[in-house]
């Protein structure tokens, strides 16, 4: 028997292009506009609400049969503020540096749709291990669009790629003048929406109706 | 299944206890690493801004805890009269500076609200003679408070490095303060005129004189907060004292 099935492998890879958390719900753009003027914060950011979201799925669907309906928001949100707060404070403890970086945002994963999203509309209704994968597979869709966006931001807006200088800048004696606006959050908007535009091109099925 | 009110209840605290065990457990285990990294980072910036760390190395840990005690002595500065605080061994070691006494600082232009009694600075250490001092100095920028450490010579009046250790200005323009290249420019201009006012500014485009910095392109208001914020430190509110005490030594 093959370890992962049919359901588990379309939880866990649908998300990436299919229906993809930014790119067709357009859930969780406020941190993928912040996070993203360099890679390596990027980087971080994406294995934190992955792990995030993974594990309050499972957790949340765990007990989901003896969540009482009236406090089930809320109880979805005790375990998930409680998991960003572990994941910060493992972040402050082993990479200070890009804990430093990301700041507030983090502990802005709370409030993140995507956590939220997959926790009331997947881990409410499904066991433990397909919703796990679940938000495995959210978070891997909500990483490649943040990598995206980074490389395009880091590499247009600085010139560098994690850090390295990729190319030479006209203040360091070379000849790449940095387009600015990529460093700035308006800019996200723009490659989030070229990004939408290439992927419904690509598959025309998530176009919505017009209405 | 159905749920009465007190099932309701009692389901609400097992999980608010559950996960504030969780998180408090979390809290109490990673907090040495946490501090550690805290100090490890101050360390290392204090050692930047004494030039005794080349941009861009990277040192263990226990190298910068060796440098740092071998080469940098802390001391306490009481801001009002400059000296050295009375009594200095044994503040030091229960120097916290958010129990520190304060006062309100009068209204000035880089917003600083309190002022302590005492202050840390640190001195640059070479063969038993200061060769810098190390200022710790903030004020606003553009979006946020900037947290730096000013080194000045041992004469008093010399700039010899600056660094930000925190701040959130915009990343590429105001965030390139913590460009190496910006902040070489530093080294060797003049503080303050004849008189000890701080002179020293931040201006637009190339600097001409001794006494001014090259601004950051695209970055006005934070380039000004800069100005700001080291002009009062420098000034009779911040280390002016202080630095006079120093100069006066000298001479």
């Amino acid at each position: 028997m093959p370890v992962l099935g049919k359901k588990e492998k379309e939880v866990l890879f649908h998300p990436v292009f299919d229906n993809n958390p930014i790119g067709l719900q357009v859930l969780g753009v406020c941190s993928s506009l912040a996070v993203t003027t360099k890679l390596e914060t990027a980087i971080t950011m994406s294995i934190a609400l992955t792990t995030v979201t993974a594990l309050s799925s499972f957790f949340i669907s765990f007990i989901r049969e003896r969540i009482p309906p009236t406090i089930r928001i809320i109880a979805q949100m005790t375990i998930i503020a409680s998991l960003v707060i572990i994941t910060d404070q493992v972040l402050k403890a082993f990479v200070y540096d890009i804990s430093k970086q990301l700041s507030v945002f983090v502990g802005l994963i709370i409030t993140n749709c995507i956590v939220m999203g997959r926790a009331e509309g997947f881990a409410m209704q499904n066991p433990p291990k397909l919703s796990f994968l679940d938000g495995i597979g959210n978070g891997l869709g909500y990483s490649t669009v943040l990598l995206t966006l980074a490389t395009v931001r880091e590499l247009l807006g600085s010139g560098k790629l994690l850090g390295h200088q990729v190319l030479p800048l006209v203040t360091e004696g070379g000849w790449y003048v940095p387009n600015g606006l990529m460093l700035l959050s308006p800019a996200a908007f723009f490659i989030i929406g070229m990004l939408i535009w290439a992927l419904r091109t690509w598959k025309p099925e998530q176009v919505g109706s017009e209405d | 299944m159905q749920h009465s009110t007190r099932s309701t209840i009692l389901f609400a605290a097992v999980v608010c206890l559950a996960c504030s065990v969780f998180v408090a457990g979390s809290a109490v285990a990673l907090r040495s690493f946490q501090q550690q990294n805290a100090t490890l980072d101050k360390q290392k910036n204090v050692l930047a801004v004494a030039g005794l760390v080349e941009p861009g190395q990277r040192l263990s840990a226990k190298d910068v805890e060796d440098r740092f005690r071998e080469s940098i002595r802390p001391r306490l500065v009481d801001l009002k009269t400059g000296a050295y605080a009375t009594d200095e061994e044994k503040t030091l070691d229960t120097y916290d500076p958010e129990k520190t006494p304060s006062e309100p600082a009068p209204p000035n232009k880089a917003r600083v609200m309190q002022l302590p009694e005492y202050t840390l600075v640190y001195q640059v250490v070479k063969d038993d003679k200061v060769e810098r001092v190390i200022l710790p100095v903030h004020g606003k920028g553009l979006w946020s408070t900037l947290y730096g450490l000013l080194a000045m010579d041992a004469d008093g009046k010399t700039i010899r490095g600056i660094t930000f250790y925190e701040h959130a200005e915009t990343p590429g323009l105001g965030g390139e303060v913590d460009n190496p290249k910006w902040k070489a420019k530093w080294d060797g201009r003049q503080a303050v005129d004849e008189k000890g006012t701080a002179v020293i500014c931040v201006v637009k485009g190339t600097a001409d004189q001794p006494y001014e910095v090259d601004g950051l392109s695209g970055a006005t208001l934070t380039s000004r907060g800069v100005t700001n914020l080291v002009q009062f430190w420098l000034g009779e509110n911040g280390f002016g004292p202080y630095l006079a005490t120093i100069r006066n030594k000298r001479e």
